[in-house]
C-alpha cells in the first residue's frame, strides 16, 4: 500500500469531527487526551498501522476527519483493549476505534472489496436473516466477495475441518428468526 | 449447587466443538449443572459493534433476558460473548437513553431485562465458585511431559471485567497447577492473537500468531494451553501457513483448559474431543 500525504490547510480542516467522536457512546473523554503514547505503545498492531492509535488521537482532535475515516488503522484494530486498559486518561481508545469505523461505512468512503466491511457486511446480513452464525458459510463468503483466489489456498483446511467435524453445512438458526428482525426494528442506524 | 443457563455462542458450536465438549465433561465431572441458554442468538462479536453499536447491545441483551426469564446466572466459554455481554451490561447500566430503546425493543417480542443477570466465564467458576482445593479433589491422572504456556488472549481479561489482572492475569495458570500441570512463563500471554484479521489481512494475523508461538517455544512450552475459540482456531488451523510463511516449523498444539483439566481428571479422549485437533495432543493423554 501506498500512502500519500498532502499538506492541509487550517481552513479544510473539521472541527466538528472531535464533537462527533464525543458524541458517541465511550467517546466522551476523547479531549483529555494527553499524548503521552501508551497506546501506541501496547498496541500489538500498531507497526502494522498507517498511523498508530496516539496519531490518531492527535488527528481527532485536529480534524484530519478525511485521513482517519480513510486510514488502515481503524480496520486493523483487532479490538484487543490493550490501550483502553493502560491509557492514563481513561479514554476507550477501542471503542472510540469502532465509533471511527462505524463512520467510515456510513459515510461509505472504505474501500469495497477491502475485507474487513466485507466481513462485517457479510457477518451482520447473517445475524439478522438467522439468528446465529455458521462459520463455514462466512468465510466461504468473505472469500467469495473480497478475495476468491484464496479460497484455494484455504480450501484443503475446510476440508480438514470438515472431517474433524468443526463445520456444518446447514445455516444456524434461532427458533423463529422473524424474531430478530421484530427486535431490530427501528434500531437501525440510530446512534 | 448453583445452575447455569449456558451461552455457547456460535464458535464453541462450530469450530470450537471440541472446547464445548471438553467443557461440558468436565463439568459433568465437577458436579456443575447447566442448561443450555434456550433459542439463544449470535453476541455480534467483535463485527456488529463495528456496524451498529445499538443493534449489538440489543442483541446481547435478548439472550440476557432469556436468561434473567429463568434466574439464572450466564455461563459464556467464548471471550468474545463474555466480553460482549460484560460490555452491554456496563453500557446500559452507564446510558439511560440505551436502556431505554433497548428496553422498548425487547418488549416488541415479549422480554424484559433488569440489568441483574451475571455473566461468568467458565475459569470464574472453577476457581472462584469451586476453589482449587475442590477441583483438586477430582484429578486421578498426572499429566507429565506437558509444559504448557497458558494464553489468555484479550478479551476475557479486559476491560470490562475483574476476572484478574487485565495485562498479567494468572488465574488459569493456578487452576492448570493445581491439577498438576506446569506451567511456563508466558510474558505475551495477553497479546492479541489478531481476532479476525487472520481471515481479512492474512499477513498480519500470520505474524502475530508466529510470534506468540515462536515465543512459548522459546519459553520451553510443548503446548498451548487456550480459552478461547479463535485464539485456539487463530493458533493451531493457520499453523501450516505460518510455517510456509516463515519457514518455520511448528507443530504446536493447542488445547482448551477444559481438555487439559479433562485429562487430569482422567476423562475419555472422546468426551474431551481429542480426536478433534489438526495438530494432534494425543501422545500427552495420561495411561
Ligand atoms: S494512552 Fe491515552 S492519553 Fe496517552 S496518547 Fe493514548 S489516548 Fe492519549
Ligand atoms: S484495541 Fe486496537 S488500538 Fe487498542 S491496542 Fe488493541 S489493536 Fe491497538
Amino acid at each position: 500500500m501506498q500512502i500519500k500525504r498532502n499538506i492541509k490547510y487550517e481552513s479544510e480542516l473539521d472541527k466538528e469531527f472531535i464533537k462527533e467522536v464525543a458524541s458517541m457512546y465511550g467517546g466522551e473523554e476523547v479531549y483529555n487526551c494527553i499524548q503521552c503514547g501508551t497506546c501506541s505503545g501496547t498496541c500489538p498492531i500498531s507497526l502494522y498501522m498507517d498511523y498508530t492509535p496516539r496519531r490518531i488521537m492527535a488527528m481527532i482532535r485536529s480534524g484530519f476527519k478525511d485521513e482517519v475515516l480513510k486510514s488502515f488503522t481503524i480496520w486493523l484494530c483487532s479490538s484487543c483493549y490493550s490501550c483502553t486498559v493502560q491509557c492514563p486518561m481513561n479514554i476507550k481508545i477501542t471503542d472510540i476505534m469502532y465509533a471511527l469505523k462505524r463512520m467510515a461505512i456510513e459515510e461509505n468512503i472504505c474501500p469495497r472489496k477491502f475485507p474487513i466491511p466485507v466481513l462485517a457486511r457479510e457477518f451482520t446480513k447473517m445475524v439478522r436473516n438467522y439468528g446465529r452464525i455458521n462459520e463455514g458459510r462466512l468465510t466461504t463468503k468473505l472469500f467469495f466477495k473480497s478475495n476468491p483466489f484464496k479460497i484455494f489456498n484455504y480450501s484443503n483446511l475446510g476440508m480438514k475441518l470438515f472431517k474433524l467435524g468443526r463445520i456444518k453445512l446447514m445455516p444456524e438458526t434461532i427458533k423463529n428468526p422473524k424474531e430478530i428482525k421484530t427486535l431490530l426494528k427501528g434500531l437501525e442506524g440510530k446512534k | 449447587m448453583k445452575e447455569y443457563a449456558y451461552f455457547p455462542g456460535c464458535s464453541v458450536k462450530g469450530t470450537a466443538k471440541a472446547y464445548e465438549e471438553s467443557l461440558l465433561a468436565v463439568f459433568k465431572e465437577l458436579g456443575i449443572i447447566w442448561n443450555e441458554l434456550e433459542d439463544w442468538n449470535c453476541c455480534g462479536a467483535t463485527i456488529y459493534m463495528s456496524v451498529d453499536e445499538t443493534i449489538s447491545f440489543t442483541l446481547s441483551s435478548r439472550n440476557m433476558a432469556l436468561a434473567e426469564k429463568n434466574g439464572k446466572d450466564i455461563v459464556a466459554p467464548c471471550s468474545a460473548c463474555y466480553l460482549v455481554l460484560k460490555k452491554t451490561k456496563d453500557y446500559i447500566e452507564k446510558y439511560p437513553d440505551l436502556k431505554e430503546k433497548i428496553k422498548n425493543s425487547l418488549s416488541s417480542i415479549g422480554l424484559s431485562y433488569s440489568g441483574n443477570t451475571i455473566v461468568k466465564h467458565p475459569l470464574e467458576i472453577f476457581v472462584n465458585d469451586m476453589g482449587l482445593n475442590e477441583i483438586k479433589r477430582h484429578v486421578r491422572k498426572p499429566l507429565k511431559e506437558m509444559k504448557i504456556a497458558p494464553y489468555y488472549g484479550c478479551q476475557i481479561v479486559r476491560p470490562y471485567t475483574d476476572v484478574d489482572n487485565p495485562i498479567y492475569p494468572e488465574i488459569m495458570d493456578s487452576l492448570l497447577e493445581s491439577i498438576g500441570a506446569s506451567v511456563v512463563e508466558y510474558p505475551v500471554k495477553t497479546r492479541c492473537c489478531g481476532g479476525s484479521l487472520t481471515g481479512t489481512i492474512e499477513e498480519v494475523g500470520l505474524r502475530l500468531n508466529y510470534i506468540l508461538i515462536e515465543e512459548a517455544i522459546k519459553r520451553g512450552a510443548n503446548c498451548i494451553a487456550v480459552l478461547c475459540p479463535l485464539c485456539q482456531f487463530n493458533l493451531e488451523a493457520y499453523q501450516e501457513s505460518i510455517n510456509k510463511m516463515y519457514k518455520s516449523n511448528f507443530n504446536m498444539p493447542i488445547l482448551y483448559f477444559t481438555q487439559v483439566m479433562g485429562m487430569a481428571f482422567g476423562l475419555s479422549k472422546q468426551s474431551l474431543g481429542m480426536k478433534r485437533s489438526i495438530v494432534s495432543a494425543e501422545h500427552f493423554y495420561p495411561v
